[in-house]
């Protein structure tokens, strides 16, 4: 049981992690759930094996099953899940602003880099930065 | 013999009102601003109303906070030996959740509410996002509350609760207004942020299948348990969670593009707290949970030193004025980790006075970085210029910290090097000091080039147009206002350098001490739980 457990905790944080290096932002979200799903499969498997309900005077305490790292495994899912739902939010915004889900450079950092490989910038060259810089303000 | 129980009498007569109301004292900086969020919520349409409750909660968490230090610095009654505990829900100290505040955890609350409180008023003034969003308030209580429960938890999940529920309403602060720029940073920003929390609950899991525990106390007494190979990869586990939240090198990547995004007033207050909020965890867990042979020295000064020198070279090659304070957060918490990392009293209380005027200063910093873009239109060093002649105040404004933080002889920052150093040298970690020394040089080079560009010389272009609202002439009162009293309180640290410094100094040697948390922590089991 915590074999398969711990296989599978594995592979969604392999899987994830794949998915986490890609450049489309609705795999990367998806990455990012997969992940959670792991580590909360982790905590769940990190009380130890079956055992009773937890409940006093029902039966011997040592047959119990460890309640906290469930509870805690509950907690930890609903964070999960609302943070995942606000990513997705983002993702829509960030879907509709631009058109696609790649995750786009920032601008910022091509100018600096731009500026250190050419030693200057041409005049264009900074009117089109500052324009895109506006755009994002705007 | 009477007059023996009579003196008792007394004496118990002077603890126990005051420790009765000392114990509701310390949940109130997380219970209250959560409950006023809620009220928040129903006050939705009343702009005002929220603004009164906003505002009056935190005066509130400032006079709490101030009562507690004062207390808990004094070390008499329930908080005897500068610790004092509640016990949520009154359970027994491992199984429910302890909130436990010390020295440190006390300064760091007092100054996190004035900052919240001063950058509240500031966002307020500044008629943008405050004014066009109802979801503002709500969200800024929830960090306000996440940021303090982070500090006086002392459960290690309930630590990561406290992360989340700070992190999610930064992520909301962040990417408020929906912006594409915001939503390209803020992306990035939850993604790390959420690998971080990730890899947290991923330690919490495996700490807890090794030790059986997560509250903190309970964790430090069984660490000395596990073999150290297993101790070294907690320690390293957790200075990695904590150091993603925290911007230390080679994690700090998402901080200097995701800050600057933000608006004016929610960028200062993640600059002031919430990379601090991460330094903070990496002192607390390091030093209360780990035994000396796991702590990780010499790999947080390698560490320490890279952050210092990467963010001020980043803070170098930007133009754009809140990129280069970002960066220089980076450089910054290099300092505080160098600290931590000599693992030396001197080096500690170094560290925690370091976080404390850090905090402030860069506050302050951003609160100007802000005036100047509402002044000159304009953020870009290359675009503005010759504030000096139009807008004298915002001049003196930025200078008084801008001093600070390069640190000129006077003021706090200055102090907070020398401690720093004089730890290092006291420590013979001669590297650490070179290239803290360097960073400082650089600094002030970073800092005399804002001044230059910004307020000496020409504007490029001629004359930009400033970008306050039409018909508006003047920066509004209350920006100006918050932001006099966040620079005033970093030239107060300096006034009160000494005491501060002592008062940092008795935190540290708490810090280095585990037994006395653990032991207020797990003796309080028979008042709790009777």
């Amino acid at each position: 049981m915590s074999v398969l457990l711990a296989f599978a905790a594995a592979m969604l944080f392999g899987t994830g992690t794949w998915l986490l290096l890609q450049r489309r932002l609705s795999r990367i979200i998806v990455g990012v759930g997969l992940i959670g799903h792991g580590s909360n499969i982790l905590l769940l498997t990190s009380g130890g094996g079956r055992g009773l309900p937890p409940i006093i005077g029902s039966a011997d305490p040592t047959d119990f099953a460890d309640p906290l790292p469930q509870a805690l495994a509950l907690t930890s899912i609903v964070i999960t899940f609302g943070v995942t739902a606000f990513l997705f939010a983002v993702g829509f915004r960030s879907w509709k602003l631009t058109n696609d889900d790649i995750v786009e450079d920032d601008v910022e950092d091509r100018y600096i880099a731009r500026r250190a490989a050419g030693a200057e910038v041409v005049e264009g060259e900074a009117a089109e930065r500052e324009r895109a810089i506006e755009e994002d303000r705007a | 013999m009477s007059g023996l129980t009579s003196i008792g009498f007394i004496a118990a007569d002077v603890t126990a009102p005051g420790s009765g109301s000392f114990d509701a004292l310390i949940p109130l900086p997380v219970v209250l601003p959560l409950l006023a969020a809620g009220l928040s919520v129903v006050f939705a349409h009343f702009r005002n109303v929220q603004r009164v409750i906003s505002v009056v909660v935190l005066l509130g968490l400032v006079a709490n906070n101030i009562i507690l230090l004062t207390l808990v610095d004094e070390g008499t009654g329930d908080a005897a030996g500068g610790i004092a505990v509640s016990q949520a829900g009154g359970w027994v100290a491992p199984l429910g959740i302890s909130l436990v505040v010390d020295r440190l955890a006390a300064m760091m609350l007092l100054v996190s509410s004035l900052m919240l409180l001063s950058v509240l008023v500031y966002a307020i003034g500044q008629h943008a996002e405050e004014r066009r969003f109802a979801s503002f308030h709500p969200v800024y209580l929830v960090l306000a509350g996440g940021v303090s429960a982070s500090f006086i938890t002392g459960d290690l999940f309930n630590l990561f609760v406290a992360f989340e529920m700070m992190l999610v309403s930064s992520y909301v602060l962040l990417t408020l207004g929906g912006r594409a720029g915001q939503v390209r940073s803020g992306m990035s920003y939850v993604v790390i942020s959420l690998i971080a929390s990730t890899f947290f609950i991923t330690a919490l899991a495996l700490l807890y299948s090794a030790t059986g525990t997560v509250n903190m106390a309970e964790l430090a007494e069984r660490m000395p348990e596990l073999s150290s190979g297993v101790r070294v990869g907690f320690s390293l586990l957790l200075i990695a969670v904590f150091g993603i939240k925290a911007g230390i090198f080679p994690l700090f990547f998402w901080l200097p593009d995701s800050y600057p995004t933000a608006p004016n007033a929610v960028t200062a207050i993640f600059a002031g707290l919430l990379t601090k909020v991460g330094v903070y965890a990496i002192i607390r867990t390091q030093l209360l949970l780990f035994p000396p042979d796991a702590q990780q020295g010499t790999l947080l000064l390698v560490v320490a030193g890279c952050t210092m020198l990467v963010g001020v070279l980043g803070a170098l090659s930007h133009d754009d004025l809140q990129r280069i304070l970002s960066f220089h957060i980076v450089s910054h918490i290099g300092y505080m980790i160098m600290g931590l990392a000599l693992f030396t009293l001197a080096g500690i209380a170094g560290a925690v006075f370091y976080v404390i005027h850090h905090i402030v200063v860069k506050t302050a910093l951003f609160l100007v970085a802000g005036l100047v873009e509402l002044k000159a239109g304009s953020d870009r060093l290359s675009r503005v210029g010759g504030l000096v002649r139009s807008a004298p105040m915002i001049a003196i404004l930025f200078a008084l910290p801008a001093l600070s933080i390069a640190g000129i002889p006077p003021f706090s920052g200055f102090v907070a090097k020398f401690a720093l150093v004089s730890a290092g040298i006291e420590a013979q970690q001669w590297g650490i000091v070179v290239v803290s020394l360097t960073v400082s040089l650089l600094t002030m080079y970073v800092m005399g080039r804002i001044w230059s560009n910004v307020f000496w010389g020409t504007p490029e272009d001629g004359e930009i147009a400033d970008r306050l609202e039409p018909g508006v002439t003047k920066v509004p009162i209350l920006m100006t206002a918050s932001t006099v009293v966040v620079v005033g309180l970093s030239v107060a640290l300096l006034v009160f350098a000494g005491p501060l410094y002592d008062l940092a100094e008795r935190a540290a040697a708490d810090l280095l001490n585990p037994q006395g948390y653990i032991d207020a922590v797990l003796g309080s089991h028979s008042e709790a739980g009777g």
